[in-house]
């Protein structure tokens, strides 16, 4: 469905991808991992086209997502949901016409069954009574919740998750979880989750790429990365402070610096 | 010396490579015009926002300018005995030149920082990004109504503030300063052209409020999506538009009214 080959991007003279490729096939939970800073939201706006990579390409079902025209692409975005780590919902409108924005931008449906259809949307995620709330009264894992109605609103064939589970209790983060892997089942959707959450990921993922330093450092099935013996995956996976990623950011030694003056 | 040198050239690259960033904006939200058209409520919410919402401080505004204006009229012509000229000068400052800077500097700092500060938060907060994936253009949907009803609205706030700053300036003479009515509203009438003096004020407050929205919508889509990035759009806003404003006052008052 998604294939990136041979793609770097940079920031400025930081490097932020060099030279990777995969695949995100269709009807599969693919998790992008790795640690904060590493650029899984940029692969995320990359796919999406809302960057361009320096050199390389990103096709979806084989179209190259950055030579399309502005109108292609727009086209191309509504077969794209995207969850935002914020949840990006419109702050002067409530939940049910949030999830309403894109219908009624993109189709001429009458009214009652923009209704219906918001209201289904709503009720997979459980907030169907929440939608006369405004996003301000809704708790960060409600938000999340509509934030998902939203990108499924145009039954989408891919939705992306970026940081679905981060700042969330346990019952909330339970609740996201569930719903990203139902979701994926009853829609046949292809899903792509960005998360640096271990558990919770390899719980729901089928394919797992692990990114580090702008490169995939490791990838496979949550069972194979389990019992991966690189260390560096290790680490991560078993959330150890130290190892090949080092606890402390690059300085003199200790004693050096508490004796200088 | 050379250091000095090349940091001046380096920010007269930086400015000038903003302001290509800031036409090609421009030009990307014109070229979504058309499309607007067809969504007219769209324009008559932003209507209310920049234009209903910003009247008040206007007819508070121009009223006191009308007031004073009229006040000091008074004093100056008073010693030659041609107090009854009060209204045209009145009048004729208004329409010329205070009712579209008074209104244009009020508009910046009202309407164009509250513009800024919206989009540059709707970017913070990543709703332009979510528009975009939700395959709905922002510069359409949030840029272009805006800019339209503030080059629409800005017009009509000069015109209510040359209106209340005429009767501002009434109140003061004829029931301050005991100027009979009759001359008051006749000399205005009188020495006023249509053409030359309230349609020139009204085009300069046309190229205002297009300057002005224009620099308030850009700062907020530009702006570095953190509080204090905000801020500093925000101010950038207000400083560029007012001085947007009195500069393009000085060359419009130029080719208008004068032989440069």
């Amino acid at each position: 469905m998604i294939e990136i080959r041979n793609m770097s991007f940079s920031r400025g003279s930081r490097k932020i991808f060099d030279n990777i490729s995969l695949d995100i096939p269709r009807g599969k939970v693919t998790a992008i991992m790795g640690p904060s800073g590493t650029g899984k939201t940029t692969l995320l706006k990359l796919i999406g086209g809302q960057l361009r990579p320096d050199q390389g390409s990103i096709e979806m079902d084989g179209n190259n997502v950055h030579q399309l025209t502005r109108k292609d692409l727009y086209q191309l975005r509504k077969r794209m949901g995207m969850l935002f780590q914020s949840g990006a919902l419109l702050t002067d409108i409530n939940v049910f016409d949030n999830i309403a924005y894109p219908i009624r931008e993109h189709t001429k449906l009458d009214e009652s069954l923009i209704r219906s259809l918001v209201l289904m949307k709503l009720n997979a995620v459980g907030l169907r009574g929440a939608r006369d709330l405004m996003p301000s009264e809704l708790s960060g894992g409600m938000a999340r919740r509509v934030a998902m109605a939203r990108a499924i609103a145009l039954d989408p064939v891919m939705v992306m998750y970026d940081e679905p589970f981060t700042g969330q209790d346990p019952i909330s983060m339970g609740v996201l979880v569930n719903l990203i892997r139902s979701m994926n089942q009853s829609l046949h959707l292809s899903s792509v989750v960005v998360s640096h959450d271990v558990p919770e990921t390899l719980s729901i993922s089928d394919y797992i790429y692990l990114i580090s330093d702008g490169c995939i450092v490791a990838q496979g099935s949550p069972e194979e990365l389990k019992n991966s013996s690189d260390p560096w995956v290790q680490q991560f996976i078993a959330g150890q402070p130290d190892g090949p990623v080092p606890f402390h950011f690059s300085a003199s030694p200790l004693m050096q610096d508490l004796l200088q003056e | 010396m050379l250091d000095q040198l090349q940091l001046t050239g380096q920010r007269v690259i930086a400015v000038f490579a903003r302001l290509g960033q800031a036409t090609l904006f421009l030009y990307q939200i014109i070229m979504t015009l058309p499309g607007l058209m067809l969504r007219p409520s769209l324009i008559i919410k932003q209507l209310y926002s920049t234009g209903v919402q910003t009247l008040l401080i206007i007819v508070v505004a121009g009223c006191f300018v009308g007031m004073v204006l009229a006040l000091q009229a008074y004093y100056v012509l008073v010693d030659f005995g041609a107090e009854d000229s009060i209204s045209q000068m009145v009048v004729l400052t208004l329409m010329r030149e205070l009712g579209p800077v008074i209104t244009g500097l009020l508009f910046a700092g009202r309407a164009g920082s509250a513009l800024t500060a919206e989009i540059g938060l709707m970017k913070s907060t990543e709703q332009l990004s979510g528009m975009e994936m939700m395959a709905i253009d922002p510069m359409q949907r949030v840029m272009a109504p805006r800019i339209l009803a503030g080059f629409l609205a800005m017009p009509l706030l000069t015109a209510v503030f040359m209106a209340v700053g005429v009767l501002g300036g009434y109140l003061v003479a004829v029931h301050g300063v005991g100027i009979f009515e009759g001359v008051y509203w006749s000399l205005a009438q009188l020495k006023v052209d249509f053409y030359s003096d309230l349609m020139n004020g009204m085009i300069k407050s046309i190229v205002f409020g297009f300057v002005i929205v224009w620099i308030a919508v850009f700062e907020g889509y530009d702006s570095v999506p953190t509080s204090e990035g905000l801020g500093q759009a925000t101010t950038r806003t207000v400083v560029h538009g007012s001085l947007a404003v009195l500069g393009l006052d000085f060359l419009l008052t130029a080719i208008m009214f004068g032989d440069i």
